[in-house]
């Protein structure tokens, strides 16, 4: 990808024509990721219109009905179509309040860990030696430690909350996004428009952020969309060790943890929400393949 | 080659220390007060709280305070726990086989399937066998580990009995573990279907924990194969004669395996994250489950001891990656 950041352009001026559509153009052919583009779609409508999808409130008992099953087993009926769990609420609206969760988890988790790791990339790509060095120590330090330990460890810390989970998430998965970042700078800053931008007198900030960075998006892009994914599993892992979000909040690990001792009565409490985790994340993972296949100019031409 | 080390090890020096400050200053920054957290006890006279503060070194610069932590951690003193006033070293070390011992058998499953499935998708490129190999290493790879553990113990535990749900053997079984290997102690007692129960154990917890692993290698092994698939000496061996089996199994599959085995090697941490699910679940009595009880139980010194010996463990397996790499592959060195 060469750039035409020294070019003067005018303000506003459109992108590179094509740049979306040639995007599309290599997605497309992926057909996994297509289809887990349409899953995730879905999973965003349930996050942005949770309220108006639900049949009940999520937290609402009713206590004619503890672990009816869903409705196309006996016992079953309309009202609770996929079945209550041990306290009569119902799982389906559950579930959808669940996406939202778990969507609005992925979106923070990852717009603060990629804020946060690309910022400090940055810094250390263009930084002086001893700086770097220091940044990577840090951030191999962080990474040292297995995610989910650290993720618990900084839970405790702060406390268990849906909230601090994602803190603690988004901080586990910042290191990713630094070393990523920092070795595209790298290897951005020997080539020779970047020379050519310092030459026509460039400051350091507009080096940094408007020539390099936009030729260093694309592997951060497909880290996005990993850790999307990762954000999501970890936080129901969390809220499952009762370390995320707490009862009765409809967190979809913390539905699963509220349901484990009921497993061998009622397969679907249990079913369900890790059900709806696999899907999400996978969904995503599809997507994010596809967006690495896309946007690799390695593997486009082979 | 000696300067790739060199350089290598240098940076395991402040890695270290860093990840020492940090155990070290885990207690300092829970919430509430470092003293009383410490002391575990509750309703402190003002005598006992400043001996406390003394005994703990907490009246001293903080700076002097993490030398002599630095000196404990290095002579393997990291407190002892609340709970068991056992120190905290010496608990890692009789449970750390029970984790080593699970991590092990799913590393083995994880190769011995992940591998062959990898080079079967590779040969096949494009065909069903790949599309259907791969879709299921992407659902293994998205899989959320303690669900799986849950569908497995519906199935294998409760509608087929053919699996316990929880610990390392039966509990008829008793003789002494000089090991701390299960399988292994049980097979040197000698006594009649203790292999047998060890084994029925520990199936589904190794089978939970393998999956990630599995689909990693999988993946990896895939577009490894792919890429040296491509190759002129692998032109060349064809054009010999050889046959596909010959080819695939020894021209590629060995320089496909340098890459394989790194992530293997760097699995370590992903391994015992997963562990800390897998043996929550099965009741697995491991590094896994103590670290997470220790967690609710409040017994910190445990947290903090875990916390640093697991770090560690993971930065010497990949500082010995590195090196191992260094030396299978002579391009990093010259970097």
């Amino acid at each position: 990808m060469s750039s035409d950041a020294t070019v003067p352009r005018k303000e506003g001026a459109p992108e590179r024509p094509g740049l979306l559509r040639e995007f599309w153009y290599y997605f497309r052919e992926n057909r996994g990721a297509v289809f887990g583009l349409w899953i995730f779609a879905a999973f965003a409508f349930c996050a942005a219109f949770a309220p108006y999808l639900v049949l009940h409130d999520p937290t609402e008992q009713f206590r004619e009905h503890f672990l009816q099953p869903p409705v196309w087993q006996d016992g079953g009926d309309w009202l609770f179509p996929l079945g209550t769990d041990p306290l009569g609420r119902d799982i389906a609206s559950r579930l959808i309040a669940g996406a939202r969760l778990s969507f609005f988890v992925g979106v923070v988790v990852v717009a603060v860990a990629a804020s946060g790791g690309i910022l400090i990339g940055l810094l250390a790509g263009f930084a002086p030696k001893w700086l770097d060095a220091i940044i990577m120590r840090i951030m191999d330090i962080i990474l040292a430690f297995p995610s989910l330990l650290l993720a618990l460890v900084l839970v405790t810390i702060l406390g268990p909350s849906l909230v601090n989970a994602m803190i603690a998430i988004a901080i586990v998965l910042q290191p990713h996004y630094v070393r990523l970042t920092r070795a595209s700078v790298l290897a951005e800053r020997q080539k020779d428009y970047v020379t050519a931008a310092r030459v026509v007198g460039a400051s350091r900030l507009r080096l940094m952020v408007v020539t390099v960075l936009p030729n260093c998006l694309a592997p951060i892009i497909v880290q996005g969309a990993l850790s999307f994914s990762t954000a999501i599993l970890d936080a129901a892992a969390l809220g499952f060790l009762g370390m995320g979000a707490q009862p009765p909040t409809p967190e979809w690990g913390t539905m699963l943890a509220e349901a484990r001792e009921f497993i061998l009565r009622a397969w679907w409490v249990v079913t369900l929400p890790g059900l709806a985790i696999l899907v999400s994340v996978l969904a995503i993972n599809l997507m994010g393949d596809g967006l690495r296949d896309a946007l690799d100019p390695r593997l486009k031409r082979s | 080659m000696l300067r790739y080390f060199a350089t290598r090890l240098l940076t395991f020096v402040p890695t270290f220390i860093g990840v020492t400050l940090i155990s070290f200053a885990f207690i300092r920054v829970l919430p509430g007060d470092p003293i009383i957290v410490m002391a575990g006890e509750r309703g402190l006279s003002e005598e006992r709280y400043a001996e406390l503060t003394r005994q703990f070194g907490f009246d001293r610069p903080i700076y002097v305070q993490f030398w002599d932590y630095l000196l404990g951690v290095l002579q393997g003193d990291l407190g002892q726990s609340f709970v068991t006033k056992k120190p905290v070293w010496d608990e890692f070390f009789t449970l750390f086989p029970a984790t080593l011992e699970l991590s092990f058998c799913a590393m083995i499953i994880a190769v011995v399937l992940g591998l062959p499935a990898g080079v079967l998708a590779a040969v096949r490129r494009g065909k069903l066998l790949d599309r259907v190999l791969m879709s299921s290493a992407l659902v293994g790879y998205s899989m959320p580990i303690f669900w799986w553990a849950l569908l497995l113990i519906i199935v294998f535990s409760g509608n087929l009995q053919w699996t316990p749900v929880s610990g390392r053997i039966d509990l008829i079984y008793y003789f002494p573990d000089p090991t701390g290997f299960m399988l292994y102690d049980a097979l040197a007692s000698g006594q009649q279907g203790a292999f047998a129960s060890a084994l029925r154990h520990l199936v589904l917890p190794a089978i939970v924990l393998g999956t990630i692993p599995l689909a990693v290698i999988a993946r990896q092994t895939r577009s490894a194969m792919l890429e040296v698939l491509g190759e002129d000496y692998i032109r060349t061996a064809r054009a010999k004669g050889l046959s596909p089996a010959r080819i695939n199994g020894i021209h590629a599959l060995r320089n496909a395996l340098i890459p394989v085995v790194t992530v293997i090697g760097l699995s370590v941490g992903t391994l015992l994250a997963g562990a800390i699910l897998t043996e929550t679940i099965f009741s697995w009595p491991g590094i896994g489950k103590w670290m997470v009880d220790s967690i609710f139980r409040r017994d910190y010194p445990v947290v903090q001891g875990g916390l640093l010996l697991i770090a560690v463990m993971v930065m010497v397996v990949n500082l010995t990656v590195d090196v191992l790499y260094g030396v299978i592959n002579p391009k990093i060195r010259t970097r």
